[in-house]
């Protein structure tokens, strides 16, 4: 394993490059520039295109386009940014054309945006949220293949952390199996055969060759996302078998609650913690299960509790569900606060114990 | 002595129209209305792809409105986008695959209302694609209301006295605006309601995909067409009415040339 020492954005421009990336349109906005900035520098080298556009749902809808002609392609912002993009992402989804979006968000705060979208229809995104630049990197190829895989836009909800840290990473190639063949992609060959090629959201075809239509269509598509749904739950789970007390958590917050997972096991507590990897789908049941031992379920995230629902839908009353979390935001407006700190997830942890032992 | 009949249409040119559909055409009927001006523009669209040679190189960016139906009636590639965002979508369509003829096709309400800033911007880049516009001034296909194209004076389901500018302000000129860009190669704004203006748009269409294909950089065709519907004027009066009270507004000729 060929392994060299990287900045997050640019460890994960490398990944966008080995996952053969070769469109990225991005407008810049902290701290998603620096990946605009890597790719801006990279995708010439590889023959690729990059553009710095004049607003983010340009840069989308151009992606959109990249994608429905073939290509692997991605954009990203952080959250204000891919509040932007909502529409595109929707119409993405609906139309089936793949790409991948990098959310490199200045927080916590846009769980609600990845994984319940801001767009209007049926649909989903796969969510990714890695927990460092390790993983990034690994969920970057990853989410190129699984957009193409299903035909839909996907979501990497990376963080201020995981753009700006450095990590030893592995950029080469990964293979994630066979895919199938991109004949829906638009090249214009087609033309004048009786058999030229339509993207359409609303999927009625052409006069000689009707389409399903959009009740069809998109009955089809809401099919698709319970299909999804049920294949490509991810999640990591620490110390959960025997926990009493189990933490959940999501991204760059993880390492910080197994550390203290691991200082009050050494305290004698039997704690755990429970990571769901894809937000969407949430693992539900890996929860359930991870859970079972458990008198109370915590929740810490840097936010105003927002996958506490999905930790509740997922727990189904089988035991308390308590939010540990909270608003916190560094005086800069551009990443997590001082929340996001050993010592005072220790302090909510023992004090959310100290209550379930009085009761 | 011959006997003409004069009380019913001669078959003989009927029946010339109807064998001579354009050969990317897929079906002989639409469902825009009578007298829309729409459909001769699609017909010069398909004629100019045809005769460049460009079939098995086209593809079209469609937004939202009446003239979106060509996506099922006309046997070329397609993708139909979200409204306003064609200029975008095609940018990126044409940098993943630039040997294709890649065009937009768009209404004032799409190009001049919700899409202003991705036209402007397409063209500042200098985008080798070309747009195309049709311009009935009005929102056709949710019943006529005003545009950012709609005339001062016309009458719509949201001006019902006529445009005015005091409360709603002025037209915008999106060839105008689109030639004094340094990124544009070529911009015309042509007719559909005569003879000579529907073999003038021709042309004009023509060379923008010429340009296109050449590398020159972005081209825009602005194309008034007829919308009696919208306009809330009987059919045969449209081609009369878009003289009378677009052509002021919206000059038609070629604003700049390569």
């Amino acid at each position: 394993m060929a392994t060299a020492l990287m900045q997050g954005s640019d460890a994960v421009a490398e990944a966008c490059v080995a996952a053969g990336c070769r469109f990225f349109a991005g407008y810049p906005m902290l701290p998603f520039t620096d990946l605009l900035e890597s790719m801006s520098r990279r995708l010439p080298e590889v023959g690729g295109t990059c553009i710095n556009v004049e607003s983010e749902i340009e840069g989308v809808n151009m992606v959109l386009g990249a994608a429905a002609a073939g290509a692997r392609a991605a954009t990203g912002s952080c959250g204000q940014g891919i509040a932007l993009m909502q529409e595109a992402i929707a119409e993405a989804a609906l139309n089936e054309v793949p790409f991948v979006v990098f959310n490199m968000a200045r927080g916590q705060q846009d769980y609600f945006q990845c994984t319940r979208g801001g767009g209007w229809g049926d649909y989903r995104t796969i969510t990714l949220a890695p927990k460092d630049v390790g993983e990034a990197v690994e969920h970057t190829q990853l989410l190129f293949h699984l957009a193409d895989q299903y035909r839909a836009p996907v979501i990497l909800y990376g963080d201020y952390l995981v753009a700006h840290t450095y990590m030893s990473v592995d950029v080469s190639p990964r293979q994630y199996g066979p895919l199938p063949p991109k004949d829906w992609a638009l090249d214009g060959s087609r033309g004048g055969t009786g058999k030229s090629r339509q993207i359409w959201t609303w999927a009625m075809g052409k006069a000689n060759d009707p389409g399903p239509g959009p009740d069809a269509h998109w009955r089809r598509l809401a099919e698709k996302f319970d299909s999804i749904a049920g294949q490509e739950m991810r999640h990591e789970s620490y110390l959960a078998d025997d926990a009493e007390y189990l933490v959940v958590s999501f991204g760059t917050a993880g390492p910080f609650v197994d550390y203290v997972v691991d200082e009050l096991r050494a305290e004698g507590m039997r704690i755990g913690s429970f990571r769901p990897i894809s937000l969407w789908p949430f693992p539900e049941r890996a929860l359930a299960a991870a859970a079972s031992a458990a008198r109370k379920v915590l929740v810490y995230e840097v936010n105003a509790g927002q996958m506490i629902d999905d930790v509740r839908l997922s727990i189904a009353g089988r035991c308390p569900v308590q939010f540990i979390g909270g608003v916190s935001i560094d005086g800069s407006g551009m990443r997590q606060g001082d929340l996001l700190e050993v010592g005072s997830i220790r302090q909510r942890v023992l004090a959310a114990v100290r209550q379930e032992d009085e009761r | 002595m011959t006997h003409i009949p004069t009380d019913s249409a001669p078959d003989i040119p009927a029946a010339k129209v109807a064998s001579s559909s354009a050969p990317l055409q897929l079906s002989e009927e639409h469902h825009l209305c009578p007298g829309c001006g729409h459909p001769v523009a699609w017909r010069l669209l398909l004629e100019v792809i045809s005769e460049l040679e460009l079939e098995r190189r086209a593809i079209g960016v469609v937004g939202h409105g009446c003239y979106t139906n060509i996506v099922r009636l006309a046997d070329v590639d397609f993708l139909q986008c979200l409204h306003g965002r064609a200029p975008a979508v095609a940018t990126g369509v044409k940098r993943v695959q630039p040997q294709a003829a890649v065009f937009t096709l768009q209404g004032d309400g799409d190009m001049a209302s919700e899409g202003l800033q991705e036209v402007l911007h397409a063209a500042g880049r200098g985008e080798r694609i070309t747009c195309i516009m049709l311009n009935n001034g009005v929102f056709g296909d949710t019943g006529g209301q005003m545009t950012a194209a709609t005339v001062v004076g016309q009458r719509t389901k949201t001006s019902l006295d006529g445009r005015d500018p005091a409360s709603h302000g002025h037209p915008i000129p999106v060839a105008d605006l689109v030639a004094r860009l340094p990124g544009s190669v070529y911009v015309a704004r042509g007719a559909v309601n005569n003879a000579g203006s529907i073999a003038r748009t021709k042309r004009y269409l023509r060379r923008a995909f010429e340009l296109q294909m050449e590398g020159a950089g972005f081209g825009l065709v602005e194309v008034l067409t007829m919308c009696p519907t919208g306009w809330f004027v009987a059919t045969p009066e449209g081609p009369d009415y878009l003289e009378d009270r677009f052509e002021p507004t919206f000059p038609v000729g070629e604003l700049k040339t390569a």
